[in-house]
Parts: structure tokens; C-alpha cells; sequence
């Protein structure tokens, strides 16, 4: 399937992903990430279970520590 | 607009400063000096003598609350400027019910772990509410990679996305501020747009 990932078209194996496999799969290294697919808030505990499926669009932002 | 009428705007609104350490402390002085009407200051942290490096704090105000001294500072600078202290921890319930009155909400935390707890919970409870944050601003030089942009429909994010603070890459007054000052710039210009 392809998806989107923070603007760019991913290639990604199989008909759906959860957020937290395609986390690990594309090597988001930093702890602390905010996610959304197609616009909307997947939070923390939820990313387990919200599946990402064919043309989604996925926002994967990391946060800083400093300030 | 000519300065009394964005300062006589400016007065109607309330903003709420998440973590008054180097970009809390410095961008609610920038938005005292501008004309807000009234700040929410929140931290549960006393000022520490390092905190003098990039916090607008002064060395006689070291062991007091963040809040409280930031407060003086403010008064010093404008009494005229409603300012409300909170010295807490936030968390997620704290911030429903601190933040539902305020017309825009300043992240300003120092760990990333608040700054997602902020980030999700103002997208659940408030997304409507305008919400700034502040993300990666450690070291110095590099000013170019220092950018603002939208991330959902009322957050914006102000930092270069990539230097986290470190023993090695420590947060320094210029680049802190720079970010801090973006935030209020920020924070302006979608007050002036909006009515109350």
C-alpha cells in the first residue's frame, strides 16, 4: 500500500499498519513523538490500535526537550 | 495600526504561559510590553542561580516561585497588566480547567513529555483555542534553521525542530529568546485578528 508520511509517498508492506509498527519500521528514534492520520490526533495510548490503510496521511512530529 | 489602537486591542485578551522558565519568562515579558490585558503565569519551579543565564529573573530572586517573581518583573515593567498565578504541575485536568477562559495558551515546558502532555491535551479539550509551542532551541548560531510553522488548525510551532538541550548543547539566552520572542510575535498577530 502507499501512504503518505509528513509529505512523502511510502511504500509500506501489507493492506494496514498500526501508528506504533510504523513507528518502529521507519526508525523514529525519538521518544517523544505526536502523531495524526488524515489531520486527527492519534494519542499516545492509542497508537497500538490505530491502523494506518492505503492513502492515509500520516504526521509523525517530534518533541524537544528545551525551553 | 498605529501602537495605542494595538495596545487598546492587545487589553482585551488573556494568555495563558505554560512553564515560565527561558521561553515562558521572556515571552510574557514581550507581550507585557506590547499591551496584553492578562497573563496566567503557571510553573511550579523556584529560580535558581543557572536559571539567571536565559530567564528573565534577578539574582535576588533566587529560591523564590517562578511565578511570583515573574510576576514582579511584570508589575515593574506595567502594573497595569492583570496578572494571575498558578504554582502548579500542570496535567491534563489542570489544564481544562485553567485553560478554558484564556483566549491563547504559550507552551513554554522544558521536557518534551509536558510539552506532548500540552500538545495532545489542548487538541482534545481546546482546538480551537490558538496554542504556541516552542520546539528545539538549544546552542547557538544556526539562525537560519529556526522556522515557524502550522501544524493543525490553531497550533502553531516556533524552534529548529532538531537541538535538544544536552550538557554538551545547553540552551543559551540569544537563541532561547529568539524563540520565546517568536512565540509572542506569534501570539500578536493572531490576537490582532480576532475580535472579542
Amino acid at each position: 500500500m502507499q501512504i503518505f508520511l509528513n509529505n512523502r509517498p511510502e511504500q509500506i508492506e501489507g493492506d494496514e499498519i498500526t501508528i506504533s509498527e510504523l513507528i518502529r519500521q521507519k526508525n523514529f528514534t525519538f521518544k517523544l513523538l505526536v502523531t495524526k492520520i488524515n489531520g486527527k490526533l492519534v494519542r499516545v495510548g492509542e497508537r497500538d490500535t490505530t491502523r494506518v490503510r492505503n492513502g492515509d496521511t500520516v504526521e509523525v512530529m517530534h518533541l524537544i526537550s528545551g525551553g | 495600526m498605529t501602537v495605542a489602537q494595538i495596545r487598546k486591542h492587545l487589553s482585551q485578551f488573556t494568555i495563558a504561559i505554560a512553564g515560565c522558565g527561558g521561553l515562558g519568562s521572556n515571552a510574557a515579558v514581550a507581550l507585557a510590553r506590547a499591551g496584553i490585558g492578562k497573563l496566567l503565569l503557571v510553573d511550579f519551579d523556584l529560580v535558581e542561580p543557572s536559571n539567571l543565564y536565559r530567564q528573565y529573573f534577578f539574582c535576588d530572586q533566587i529560591g523564590t516561585f517562578k511565578t511570583d517573581a515573574l510576576a514582579e518583573n511584570i508589575h515593574r515593567i506595567d502594573n497595569s497588566i492583570e496578572l494571575e498565578t498558578k504554582n502548579i504541575k500542570l496535567d491534563e485536568l489542570a489544564v481544562i480547567q485553567l485553560f478554558s477562559d484564556v483566549d491563547l495558551v504559550i507552551e513554554a515546558f522544558d521536557q518534551a513529555a509536558e510539552k506532548q502532555m500540552l500538545l495532545e491535551a489542548m487538541l482534545v479539550n481546546f482546538p480551537e483555542k490558538p496554542f504556541i509551542m516552542g520546539n528545539g532551541m538549544a546552542g547557538y548560531g544556526n539562525f537560519e534553521a529556526i522556522k515557524q510553522l502550522q501544524w493543525d488548525k490553531q497550533v502553531y510551532i516556533c524552534g529548529d525542530f532538531t537541538n535538544e538541550i544536552s550538557e554538551d548543547n545547553p540552551p543559551l539566552a540569544p537563541r532561547v529568546g529568539i524563540v520565546a520572542n517568536m512565540q509572542a510575535n506569534l501570539a500578536m498577530e493572531l490576537l490582532l485578528k480576532m475580535s472579542k
